[in-house]
């Protein structure tokens, strides 16, 4: 995100100021959006309610927050590929954070570059999965099967909500999730079925990732309200599709769910704002050349 | 968009005269990634219209949600069209309907080969398929063989992936389906 204007939906105005390089200086004196990124598809004309606003910000800072942690991995990844491979799959994300963060902000008229640099720590609403760290490699793809498996099953029930704007950003997020998934199910069975090392990296990655992965499907008020209003789907709803997909990759790969009455399961609060001390420092380094130059742009 | 999401079409090409002329204009501009490729051959210019003050609105939609060359074509349409002779141009993103690589042209898709890139093999999925997929075999662009391997599941840019030739030995990016 640059810290200019939002670029999604960008309309330029009655007197584009067009330079003889297209690219160098851009300049795009007014921003309106379109219908759907506005909130007035259907021509109601309306921002997004208090409700929807809250539940496009959880989505987005799930999709913010990944991609800014996914984004650690270029130049550190086990090979090359693999750095393109998970700046690609950043890149996505923050293509979804940035329709949701915008959306969001037209309750409130905050724009999409406010609520990603200018909020702290207890304003941001992403589950805890997606801000713990990057760990080892097997971590990553722990965390991105858990991930990109929960967001497949999310986007394509979004796809159908009443609202046209979410409708339309689960729509286009929908595809590139797919993808992001199988990624994440290859290097699984890859690591899985690999050396005893890789094995034994898989089986801890998936110990210690499913603790989060209670917290996605847990319901609340203001998503029982959405439900009701077919705006969005009940998180709990979710888990069942989840779980066979799980399992159809974990027969596969030879792990098993840590579930049962041993499993220990934490109490994440990150829709309330409620964080562990892994955001923190992710949020520092995410925010503070916004921060430090206001309004910079290049 | 407004109302019921219509069934796509590749491209919607205006049949007003007015919004024909400016339609062809806009579909000079190219991707500025994959040169070769204007964004009517990759489905991406989704509608054009003049209003009756003169006024010209685009709307383009995204290949991929992260793509940043979308900036640049948006800036591009806009140049294009003011060199026309369009004093006022908007344009507009728009999500939905989702783009797929099957709105890419034919022509676009001989195109992408003789540049070097393999075009999508095959079309989307027309419904949610397994999670464990089989891949298909994706021809090399420079000598036709279907000996070829996925180096990367990902490539340069968002909409490609990385293979090889295990006939020519040429690596090549192939545009993925979507």
């Amino acid at each position: 995100m640059s810290g200019e204007t939002p670029d999604l939906g960008g309309r330029v105005g009655a007197e584009p100021r067009i330079e003889t390089d297209p690219h160098g200086d851009v300049t795009v004196d007014r921003v309106a959006l379109a219908e759907e990124f506005a909130g007035e598809a259907a021509g109601a004309g309306h921002a997004a309610s208090a409700d929807v606003a809250a539940y496009a910000l959880g989505l987005g800072d799930d999709a913010l927050v990944l991609a800014q942690r996914l984004g650690d991995w270029i130049t550190r990844a086990p090979e090359l590929e693999e750095d393109v491979a998970l700046g690609n799959i950043a890149l996505d994300l923050l293509g979804h954070a940035r329709s949701l963060l915008h959306y969001a902000g037209t309750h409130d008229g905050r724009s999409e570059d406010d609520l990603a640099y200018f909020r702290d720590e207890p304003e941001f609403r992403n589950a805890w999965l997606f801000e713990q760290p990057n760990g080892d490699f097997a971590h990553t793809i722990a965390r991105q099967l858990v991930a990109s498996t929960y967001l497949v099953e999310l986007y394509r029930r979004v796809e159908a909500s009443t609202d046209a704007t979410l409708a339309a950003i689960a729509a286009k997020a929908s595809k590139e999730v797919d993808y992001h998934r199988d990624h994440a199910i290859q290097w699984t069975l890859r690591l899985a079925g690999g050396t005893d090392e890789s094995r034994r990296r898989m089986l801890r990655a998936v110990e210690q990732t499913w603790p989060y992965v209670d917290e996605l499907f847990r319901d609340d008020e203001v998503v029982a309200r959405l439900v009701d209003e077919g705006i969005a789907p009940r998180p709990s709803s979710l888990r069942e599709p989840f779980d066979a997909v799980i399992d159809q990759v974990f027969a596969e790969a030879d792990l098993a769910r840590p579930e049962g009455r041993t499993a220990f399961v934490v109490d994440g609060r990150g829709r309330e704002g409620k964080h562990t001390e892994h955001l923190g420092p992710l949020l520092a380094e995410m925010q503070v050349l916004a921060r430090a130059h206001p309004g910079a742009s290049w | 968009m407004t109302g019921a999401r219509e069934a796509s079409v590749a491209r919607p090409v205006p049949r007003d005269p007015a919004a024909r002329a400016a339609w062809d204009v806009a579909a000079t501009v190219t991707d500025p990634e994959v040169p070769v490729l204007t964004i009517e051959d990759l489905g991406v210019l989704r509608s054009v219209s003049v209003d009756d003050d003169g006024g010209v609105h685009v709307e383009l939609t995204p290949t991929y949600s992260g793509c940043p060359a979308m900036d640049a074509m948006r800036d591009d349409v806009v140049l294009a069209l003011t060199h026309a002779g369009y004093d006022e141009v908007d344009v507009r993103m728009v999500l939905s309907p989702a783009w797929t690589t099957d709105w890419m042209s034919e022509s676009g898709k001989d195109k992408l080969r003789t540049y070097g890139i393999q075009a999508p093999s095959g079309s989307a999925p027309v419904r949610d398929a397994g999670p464990i997929r089989v891949q298909l075999a994706v021809k090399c662009p420079r000598c036709d063989s279907l000996n070829t391997r996925e180096l990367a599941r990902f490539g340069s840019t968002s909409c490609k992936a990385l293979y090889e030739c295990r006939d020519c030995l040429e690596p090549f990016d192939y545009f993925k389906v979507l």
